[in-house]
């Protein structure tokens, strides 16, 4: 018995979004399962009473002073984005409804 | 004119800096080297030559005007396309940002240009350098110089084949669990893991944040010293960037040269766990002669432990996937990069953008990170690995108490062929064990080459110190280095 099911792969594929291959999810299926069964190993390992180490090197969240200073201009924000409307990022509709599904003009 | 074929980095600045040549005559050289010999190896994804000869022309007229043109004034620089570079197309070696021109520049990058580096291009490597091999390319793989039917490693292929190769004379990478330490390993030059937050992370694509170490590469163990001189220290955009003062690495290489005797008084520990069935025999036999070497230079050769290495790759590949899967998010098709055409729902169009856009190897790191990270798995894999992570930590802390620095074998195998280990992700995680515990540790680690195997493949060695002493590592493979000709060693694209 795998570690993990197809179905329970492509479930995972939606939280992740990303659109598998039915070929994709059986090589993702028998991969994951493998390493999964790999990573077990770790339950041997007594962790009781030890702090998770969440950084290599302790460190304190460092602040800087709250002041203004130069930044990207809209246009260079923008000048590798896929499609944009003016000052906007636009992407397909959000909300299902009325109207045109496609993406529309955009500049 | 210098010869560029072997060069080292720091001869080529030293000698631009005295005017004995001009950094756009260098430059020349080796663009003409990359467009005569880059096409069998594939080192590069990009070649900026009109920027590179702009940038060398820049370093030339500061000299002529009396101005110092940098510590690496003229040093023909390979960039990890993992370093986002301003105005330069930058893709991490993805069909998800095919065409990302970043709009601002790594901290890294920033600090070699303005030291007087000229960068050629932008280096080849494992797609958002999740790799061992460099096979995971999406755009096509390196070849090693040593042997075009194997590996150069990875997933900094491009940074070890190019030195290799003498198509740059310095060159950057990253290091997540290996990827600097295993392709110079894999392709016998010299590649440096600083301590983490040594060196900013700005500007350079996130894969593991935490895991994440910028590095140098270099013929010798003084040109990746001279090129972290530059790399390193402080960095405002980066709030885990470590403010202690940046060492004398130049110097600490230099006195591992000196005399007969430069590691009198140092302790180095062997750990039996690195030593394991498995490591191939030529490897041992020349890693052990490696540690002989070492005691011949003064240096008292220990025993060490550190108990929890068998634990290293598991706990590795469940934190790197998890922080993968939340930093890999932002590939969206939104802002950059590539978009799915013709989506009729923004979910249509995420899905099948990064269905279309990423490869197997940054899927499966999605998948599984995304699993390890759910409610209910959580603790059991994510959390259990942080508290493992502590644990081989501490392995090393506790080495540390007995040894200045500790000796191993870079990767338990040298370069293996195309395709040999593909179609098992896990055999491929696996050649990673010897170099994530200093990921985990975050402490600094050096990989030397010290020896060929009878089919004429590199054989590395690693030198792994305290946090925040890489003048250590440094000392110690100056002092190898200096004791040994495998640095000299050209394969044949370096000698033509």
């Amino acid at each position: 018995m795998s570690r993990i099911t197809a179905d329970e792969v492509r479930e995972l594929a939606l939280l992740a979004r990303l659109r598998l291959s039915e070929q994709e999810v059986t090589a993702m299926t028998d991969n994951l399962g493998a390493i999964l069964e790999y990573v077990d190993a770790l339950r041997a390992l007594d962790t009781t009473s030890v702090e998770p180490m969440t950084h290599a090197v302790p460190f304190d969240c460092p602040t800087r002073d709250d002041v203004v200073k130069p930044s990207l201009s809209p246009d260079e924000a923008l000048a590798n984005a896929p499609r944009r409307d003016g000052v906007f990022f636009q992407v397909p509709r959000i909300l299902p409804g009325a109207g045109s599904d496609a993406e529309g003009g955009g500049s | 004119m210098i010869d560029a074929r072997g060069a080292t980095a720091v001869a080529i600045a030293d000698g631009v800096r005295a005017g004995k040549w001009s950094a756009r005559d260098v430059a020349e050289q080796y663009l003409d080297r990359i467009a005569r010999l880059d096409g069998a190896l594939g080192c590069y994804l990009l070649v900026d030559a009109d920027g590179a000869r702009r940038r060398a022309d820049a370093v030339d007229a500061a000299r002529k005007a009396g101005r110092d043109p940098g510590a690496l004034a003229g040093l023909p620089l390979g960039v990890k396309d993992i370093f986002c570079t301003r105005g330069v197309e930058t893709t991490c070696a993805s069909k998800i940002l095919k065409g990302f021109v970043p709009p601002y520049e790594s901290t890294v990058t920033g600090r070699l240009a303005d030291a007087g580096a000229v960068m050629l291009g932008k280096l080849n490597m494992d797609e958002f350098a999740m790799g061992s091999s460099n096979e995971n390319s999406a755009y096509k793989p390196v070849r090693n110089p040593w042997s075009h039917a194997h590996v150069p490693g990875g997933s900094s292929g491009g940074s070890a084949a190019a030195i290799a190769a003498s198509l740059c004379a310095g060159s950057i990478g990253t290091d997540t669990g290996g990827s600097i330490r295993q392709p110079a390993s894999l392709c016998g030059v010299v590649g440096m893991k600083p301590t983490y937050g040594r060196v900013s992370r700005y500007g350079v694509i996130a894969f593991a944040s935490s895991l994440d170490h910028p590095g140098p590469f270099g013929r010798t163990v003084e040109d990746a010293a001279a090129l972290l001189e530059v790399m390193a220290g402080v960095d405002p955009r980066d709030a885990t960037s470590i403010p202690s003062p940046v060492g004398a690495y130049r110097a600490a290489a230099r006195a591992g040269a000196n005399g007969p005797e430069p590691l009198k008084g140092m302790r180095l520990g062997v750990p039996d766990e690195y030593f394991q069935p498995g490591m191939d025999a030529e490897v041992e036999s020349a890693v052990r002669a490696a540690l002989d070497e070492l005691a011949r230079a003064g240096a008292q050769i220990v025993k060490v432990s550190l108990p929890n290495t068998k634990y290293a790759i598991a706990t590795y590949y469940l934190i790197c996937t998890a922080e993968a899967s939340s930093n890999l998010a932002r590939y969206d098709g939104v802002r950059f990069g590539y978009r799915a055409s013709d989506a009729r729902s923004l979910e249509e169009m995420y899905t099948r953008t990064r269905g279309e856009g990423f490869g197997t190897e940054p899927k499966r790191r999605i998948m599984l990170g995304t699993y390890v990270l759910r409610a209910g798995y959580y603790e059991a894999y994510y959390g259990k690995a942080l508290r493992a992570r502590r644990k081989i930590a501490d392995d090393f802390s506790a080495a540390f108490a007995n040894c200045d620095a500790i000796i191993t074998p870079t990767s338990p195998i040298p370069a293996f062929k195309f395709g040999e280990k593909t179609s098992d992700p896990l055999q491929m995680y696996l050649a990673d064990v010897l170099t994530v515990g200093p990921d985990l540790a975050g402490v600094p680690a050096l990989s030397q080459p010290c020896g060929f195997t009878k089919a004429g493949l590199p054989i590395g060695l690693q030198t792994i110190a305290p946090a925040l002493g890489e003048e250590v590592c440094f000392r110690v493979a100056g002092a190898y280095e200096a004791r040994t000709k495998w640095h000299e060693q050209l394969p044949p694209e370096a000698a033509s």
